[in-house]
């Protein structure tokens, strides 16, 4: 009993941070403070990935999301800018967006609700998981995998063509033209 | 201590997370208590290289500088530049050190005496790492200040760009232990692996000196350089904090080249369960003996420029890396070190006995693939020298085209004092 | 133990915040940063669903095994995530450099 406790407070204080990083990067006037919430936000879905037994997932989360993609969004942000401290108001359409979004969060939090618990008939026979043990070196079977070819060799080979493609268009672009 | 606080009757849970939360605070707490010494160390070291005392006055052999240098800092008032990030601009530099010390979680101290053995351990301690990269950001933007800002993209460019031959030349020991456990890469080591690829060994030191910021690769935060870049607003504590961070990451870099490439708490054949405090002492002398070096190159060294630095980044660094990494992928495969055979040949007795007696079964069992790989990062550096030389050369050949050799200068004569 | 669907609530819930950025901001790096939300959210996802029900079965060598399918497409948004945010903030600065402006709204129309 007590371990489950521990579970749902890191659980608990993962999820505050996750959801209210996201809720302040979409509400904050400034948009430099919002890339620091998205590092926040970020950070909890490491921490996430690291109660879900996938550390080698969550090391990767820190090292590219905030280690790169941040870095590169304030940079972004930095070379982009008018006026320091111009305030971000919401646009034109922002009920509509919050109707979608309401909406959206509605229909599935309803279809996951009903699907664990297997009340209706399309989703009866589904049950909520047992959650088993960890029996394996996740890290060992994820190397295996990412380059056994009767698992998922093809699909690493093209997404290392598609950072390569992805490398030489952003630097195609972002030249000054001389 | 767990099992101490559970006898006296703490619940079982509650008990591992406060004997958690203390080794937390005592693993934290080396660096900052190292800082002390390494301080004064370093500013007597650089005195006696520059041919003076150094600190002297401040108790016997100036040991108290580091004390007097805090309470200076502590005392000074704190003060924040109008227009200023007020937030951002204090959370930098506690990034800054706590990105640092989250180092030290990961680094074995002996056979048992680990913070938390990751089993990604390697990973963890250069994700760890990216976070100091954005530390230098945030204060570089929260200062307010265009130098400042200047300062910071200069220094984020440097960062970024020498993560890329250290990730590289980090998968080598990976490679080679089979793990990215620390523990495990320890303890994959009878020969430590800077005899199997000491190119790796220097790529991952030079590159891990450049993210840190320390001579030569010195720009990021001197003080000729756009008025010591992303720190000029900070003064007071929160300097002292980034100044801490400095010197600590450039321990903590030593510590981490001696693990993964020097052998860790190993040392010939010490290193067993029984001797713990020996494997604790070799940690530190032999990240203490590569501390010296670093040490000595910031003392005699003069500073790149910024080209210079992403130049040899990006042409040098990064292909040798890269070709180092395949020579070893292809290389290390078939001379998969064989502990069961070097167990049989060491029970047969004769040379190998002898060997195996002094060094340990290891020793033998990875001598194949030790030598196959130092004669190929043999021939892999001579070829890069070699490489250097000729570009050297012809760089050499278009400056003197446009200027002319220079004639050679008398030396003026002795005025006799 | 917490369960599944504690998990894929929060995922849902991360996806709409960042369906309601793109929508409702703005600056084009803040759609961006909505983008990456939701991407986080699937892969929360993703991982979730591995470790549920998937997470020992170890990969035999006779056909296609859905072992580690959680992990390892969670890896590869990771890649397409960092491929996008590439190309997005190029676009974004070549944009930035033709019209001044990095509203979504004043960039909408392909004349002048």
């Amino acid at each position: 009993m007590q371990v489950d406790v521990v579970q749902w407070l890191f659980f608990g204080m993962l999820s505050v941070l996750v959801i209210g990083g996201a809720l302040a990067v979409v509400t904050t006037r400034n948009i430099f403070h919002a890339a620091l919430w998205l590092i926040v936000s970020l950070f909890g879905v490491g921490g996430l990935y690291v109660l879900l037994a996938a550390p080698f997932l969550a090391a990767i989360q820190v090292l590219v999301y905030i280690g790169a993609i941040v870095i590169l969004i304030i940079f972004a942000i930095m070379l982009t800018r008018r006026l320091m401290g111009l305030r971000e108001v919401p646009n034109n359409q922002w009920p509509f967006g919050l109707a979608a979004a309401a909406i959206t969060f509605l229909v599935l939090s309803f279809g996951i609700i009903l699907s664990s618990s297997g009340s209706t008939p399309l989703f009866a026979s589904f049950r909520e998981p047992v959650l088993a043990a960890v029996t394996s070196d996740s890290l060992r079977d994820l190397g295996v995998a990412l380059v056994d070819p009767n698992q998922y060799a093809l699909p690493f080979i093209l997404a290392s063509v598609l950072l390569e493609a992805a490398m030489v268009g952003a630097i195609v672009l972002a030249r000054e033209e001389n | 201590m767990v099992d101490f606080l559970v006898s006296s009757g703490w619940d079982k849970n509650l008990a591992v997370i406060v004997a958690s939360a203390l080794g937390a605070v005592a693993v934290s707490s080396l660096g900052l208590v190292w800082i002390l010494v390494s301080i004064w160390l370093e500013r007597k070291f650089a005195g006696r290289v520059q041919d003076r005392l150094g600190p002297n006055r401040t108790g016997p052999y100036g040991l108290f500088q580091t004390f007097a240098d805090v309470g200076k800092l502590l005392t000074k008032e704190d003060i924040t530049p109008a227009g200023a990030d007020k937030h951002i601009y204090n959370l930098a530099p506690i990034m800054a050190v706590a990105s640092v010390i989250l180092i030290f979680g990961v680094i074995p101290f002996s056979h048992n005496w680990i913070g938390a053995d990751l089993n990604v351990g390697a990973l963890y301690f250069v994700a760890v790492g990216s976070f100091a990269t954005l530390a230098v950001l945030l204060a570089g933007w929260a200062s307010n200040n265009k130098y400042a800002l200047l300062g910071a993209f200069r220094a984020i460019a440097a960062l970024i760009s020498y993560e890329v031959p250290m990730i590289l030349s980090l998968a080598v020991p990976v490679m080679l232990a089979g793990s990215m456990s620390m523990q495990d890469i320890v303890k994959g080591q009878s020969i430590a692996y800077v005899f199997a690829v000491p190119v790796s060994a220097l790529i991952f030191f030079i590159s891990q000196l450049a993210e840190v910021g320390r001579s030569p690769f010195d720009l990021i935060e001197a003080e000729s350089e756009i008025v010591a870049g992303f720190n000029i607003e900070y003064s007071g504590m929160k300097f002292a904090m980034f100044y801490a961070a400095e010197f600590i990451h450039a321990f903590v870099i030593c510590t981490l080249t001696a693990v993964l490439f020097f052998g860790g708490w190993r040392l010939f054949g010490f290193g067993t369960p029984g001797q713990e405090l020996m494997g604790w002492i070799t940690v530190w002398a032999k990240s203490f003996a590569l501390y010296i070096v670093v040490m000595l190159l910031r003392n005699t060294l003069p500073r790149i420029r910024i080209d210079q630095m992403m130049g040899f980044n990006w042409k040098f660094l990064v292909p040798l890396s890269l070709v180092n990494f395949l020579m070893v992928m292809f290389l290390a495969r078939p001379f998969t070190p064989d502990y069961a055979a070097a167990d049989a040949a060491v029970a047969a007795g004769g040379l190998a006995a002898v060997i195996g007696g002094i060094f340990g079964n290891g020793f033998i069992a990875e001598l194949p693939r030790t030598v196959v790989l130092l004669i190929a990062n043999i021939v892999l550096f001579w070829g890069a020298v070699s490489l250097l030389r000729r570009y050297g050369a012809a760089q050499r050949q278009l400056i003197e085209a446009r200027y002319g050799t220079p004639k050679a200068v008398a030396p003026a004569p002795a005025t006799g004092d | 133990m917490v369960p599944l669907t504690a998990y894929l609530i929060v995922a849902a819930l991360l996806f709409c915040i960042g369906l309601y950025a793109v929508m409702a901001r703005r600056n084009a790096v803040a759609i961006l940063m909505g983008i990456e939300l939701m991407l986080n959210a699937v892969n929360i996802n993703f991982v979730a669903f591995w470790r549920f029900l998937t997470p020992g079965t170890q990969a035999t060598a006779s056909g296609l095994q859905v072992g580690m399918a959680g992990q390892t497409f969670a890896a590869f948004v990771f890649v397409i995530a960092a491929a996008e945010a590439a190309v997005g903030l190029a676009l974004i600065i070549a944009v930035y450099r033709n019209r001044r402006t990095v509203v979504a709204e004043d960039i909408d129309t392909m004349k002048y």
